[in-house]
């Protein structure tokens, strides 16, 4: 019953937010639904309801993990857009109020579902419903970003629709009962035809890592995160990043049942490095801060992926880690959109002194930025912390090597174009808008950055318990 | 009965030819539009009667034969053009290697592990042919309408692989993966317009200005 009311609840709000046709109630009423939401969540994760007799509806500890960070992320943005909303006025906020309530609904399913073809609907639906919210800004740099991410996700996420009939057709070729069913096809694993069963995961594999971003498949994320609003890169690389991770969760919860498993761990251990060293490369002197943030995600994306290849006691950093990134991306996206707006520029040329002109969103963005590189004591040091500590326990020094070198890169070149950003003075020819920092749009990155200090030093027993079930269920058997 | 569909995919392959080769883009969208139609038919060949077929087959029909040309048809209405010129790469090496990768098709599709009944027909290799064939168009036109074709040849692809899968897909996932396709169609046909109103053109080769420098 309330499974439905995670799916349908925000459906509704889309609705009530189509029909209202005040700009400024509508930012009020997505954050009524997602405040809401988020009720939900926490009720149903410590009442979890047991799995539906067709097996279609499965809320495990996986899908908890994920729908928690979403849900969070979420209801922050929407506080969020109540501030920034007000800032943009001259365009109607209908299409990204629904765009949010529609996404928040089609992640949900996507989160408590165990039926893999439900699972890609709903996760095509938010690839585009996500579309014209890139396209905020309508101006030619905007539509030509959101033309790329709509053609390369689409044609990813078909991809991923072809791995998923492979599966199918393996159940059939196998002689056991068809079915799309995670549970059921974990059970038959053994007997499924293999030949099918290897295509399925390679096109499972470049499919949802399309829509998650690793490299080589990244090439639609430093456009659509750099012209999106920083809201909208938010939710893009703190929710739907996570979406598709769960996708590829599922995925390897199958490899471990039918043995395919080190095939499928060293492409991902493959694919995670090089989107590190692509990271490390582009970050560096890069002059526009969006796209920077965006090097940043696809660099986050090849930590979970290692962290997921290699297995073992890394599976719980990588688990980690969809709290750890999606909370400090939305510090550092929500903050450096505030400085868009004060600077009405993301160039590193113009936008310098932002500590100075604005303490908080500049401070924030500092604190993000450090956070988000791994230092102590944010989250995220502790999920990269486990991520290494296990490469080396399990003797892959090179993978450990690489690991390393490249969070030394990334963290030198980051630091290049935050620090000269938020020290020193304004340049004098800068633009300075009507833009000053207000409540919410302080509140909320304020908000998650206390999350990211608070997971770091210290993790609340429930999620523990939580991402322990987790990490059990990702584990090799015997 | 399965015969017929062969026939029909045969016909769904010879299309596929029509989109590659032609520059008019009204009939490349009528082209898909048949083919899409034919997709269609193909159920009620295949599968026994039931209500469940007679709802997935008026939807195919509505959707992939009627909603989506109708969309790119006002697309192509608004941005005032009717060619696709200079393609990346010319329409005679474009069919070319069309027909080289539906031969291909054929080839890999007679080694792959297939069930016995479904060995001697068509619809593994017209699947894979039919794939290509959208990657072909895809990666080879210039105009953002010819791409929107091409991803729909390419999802047309998949659907054929899909109709040997009846039992395992829900109705609930099939209209599901429809409705995803007609709302995408739906804001790609958008996004075309507002492309033709921002650069006066429907060239995605100008739509270069984001990289990295």
């Amino acid at each position: 019953m309330l499974l439905a009311a995670l799916i349908i609840l925000p459906l509704f709000g889309a609705l009530v937010s189509w029909l209202i046709p005040y700009d400024r109630l509508r930012p009020k009423v997505l954050s009524l639904f997602t405040f809401a939401h988020l009720g939900i969540t926490i009720q149903l994760l410590t009442f979890t309801p047991p799995e539906s007799p067709d097996g279609w509806f499965h809320f495990d500890a996986l899908g908890k993990i994920v729908l928690l960070s979403t849900s969070l992320l979420f209801l922050t943005c929407a506080f969020y857009s109540i501030g920034y909303l007000k800032y943009r006025r001259e365009r109607s906020n209908r299409v990204i109020c629904i765009g949010m309530l529609v996404c928040l609904s089609a992640a949900s399913l996507v989160t408590i579902t165990h039926h893999l073809g439900l699972m890609w609907v709903a996760l095509e639906t938010t690839t585009i419903f996500m579309a014209p919210m890139i396209y905020f800004n309508r101006n030619a740099r905007s539509i030509e970003a959101t033309w790329k991410y709509l053609l390369i996700c689409s044609v990813g996420v078909a991809l991923a629709l072809i791995g998923l009939y492979f599966l199918a057709y393996a159940t059939i070729v196998a002689q056991v009962e068809p079915s799309l069913l995670l549970d059921d096809l974990m059970r038959d694993a053994g007997k499924l035809s293999s030949g099918w069963v290897h295509a399925a995961f390679v096109f499972l594999l470049v499919g949802f890592g399309t829509k998650m971003g690793l490299a080589p498949l990244h090439t639609w994320k430093p456009d659509a995160y750099g012209e999106a609003p920083g809201l909208v890169g938010a939710l893009l690389s703190g929710g739907l990043v996570n979406l598709a991770f769960l996708a590829l969760l599922r995925v390897y919860q199958l490899c471990l049942a039918t043995r395919e498993i080190a095939f499928f761990q060293n492409a991902l251990i493959g694919m995670g490095l090089f989107s590190m060293i692509v990271a490390a490369v582009f970050m560096a002197r890069q002059a526009d801060f969006k796209r920077m943030l965006a090097y940043s995600s696809v660099e986050h994306v090849g930590i979970m992926a290692v962290a997921l290849g290699l297995g073992g006691k890394a599976i719980f950093g990588a688990l980690f880690h969809v709290f750890a990134n999606g909370l400090s991306k939305g510090v550092l996206f929500l903050s450096s959109g505030n400085i868009h707006r004060s600077y009405n520029s993301k160039s590193t040329d113009h936008v310098r002194g932002a500590l100075r002109r604005l303490p908080w969103s500049g401070g924030l963005f500092l604190a993000g930025f450090i956070a988000v590189t791994g230092s102590p004591p944010f989250a995220p040091f502790i999920s990269e912390f486990t991520v290494v500590s296990s490469a080396f326990i399990q003797g892959r020094y090179i993978v450990g090597t690489l690991f390393l070198v490249s969070l030394g890169i990334i963290f030198i070149g980051m630091a290049l174009t935050v620090l000269p950003m938020v020290m020193g003075e304004a340049p004098p020819d800068s633009e300075k808008t009507s833009y000053r920092d207000s409540f919410w749009m302080v509140a909320a990155p304020l908000f998650l950055l206390l999350l990211v200090f608070l997971l770091g030093v210290w993790i609340p027993a429930p999620l523990m318990t939580l991402l322990k079930d987790g990490a059990a269920l990702l584990e090799v058997r015997p | 009965m399965i015969t017929l569909a062969d026939q029909f995919l045969v016909l769904v392959l010879l299309i596929n030819f029509v989109a590659l080769g032609t520059s008019r883009l009204i009939f490349s969208i009528r082209a898909v539009a048949a083919q899409g139609v034919i997709l269609g038919i193909l159920p009620a060949l295949i599968h026994p009667f039931s209500w469940h077929l007679v709802g997935i087959i008026l939807m195919i029909l509505v959707t992939k034969g009627f909603v989506i040309p109708l969309l790119l048809n006002r697309a192509v209405r608004s941005a005032e053009i009717k060619r696709e010129v200079e393609p990346f790469l010319g329409y005679v090496p474009t069919l070319l290697m069309g027909a080289v990768f539906t031969a291909l098709s054929f080839a890999f599709a007679g080694k792959l592990p297939l069930l016995p009944e479904h060995q001697n027909y068509m619809f593994v290799p017209a699947s894979m042919a039919t794939l290509m064939t959208g990657f072909l168009v895809l990666t080879t036109r210039r105009k953002a309408i010819s791409q929107v074709i091409g991803y729909l040849v390419l999802e047309n692809g998949i659907f054929i692989f899909g109709l040997l899968l009846a039992e395992a897909l829900p109705v609930m996932v099939e209209a599901g993966a429809l409705l995803d396709l007609l709302v995408g169609t739906f804001v790609m046909g958008i996004v075309i317009n507002h492309i033709s109103r921002e650069f006066s053109s429907l060239d995605t080769s100008r739509l270069t200005s984001l990289k990295e420098e």
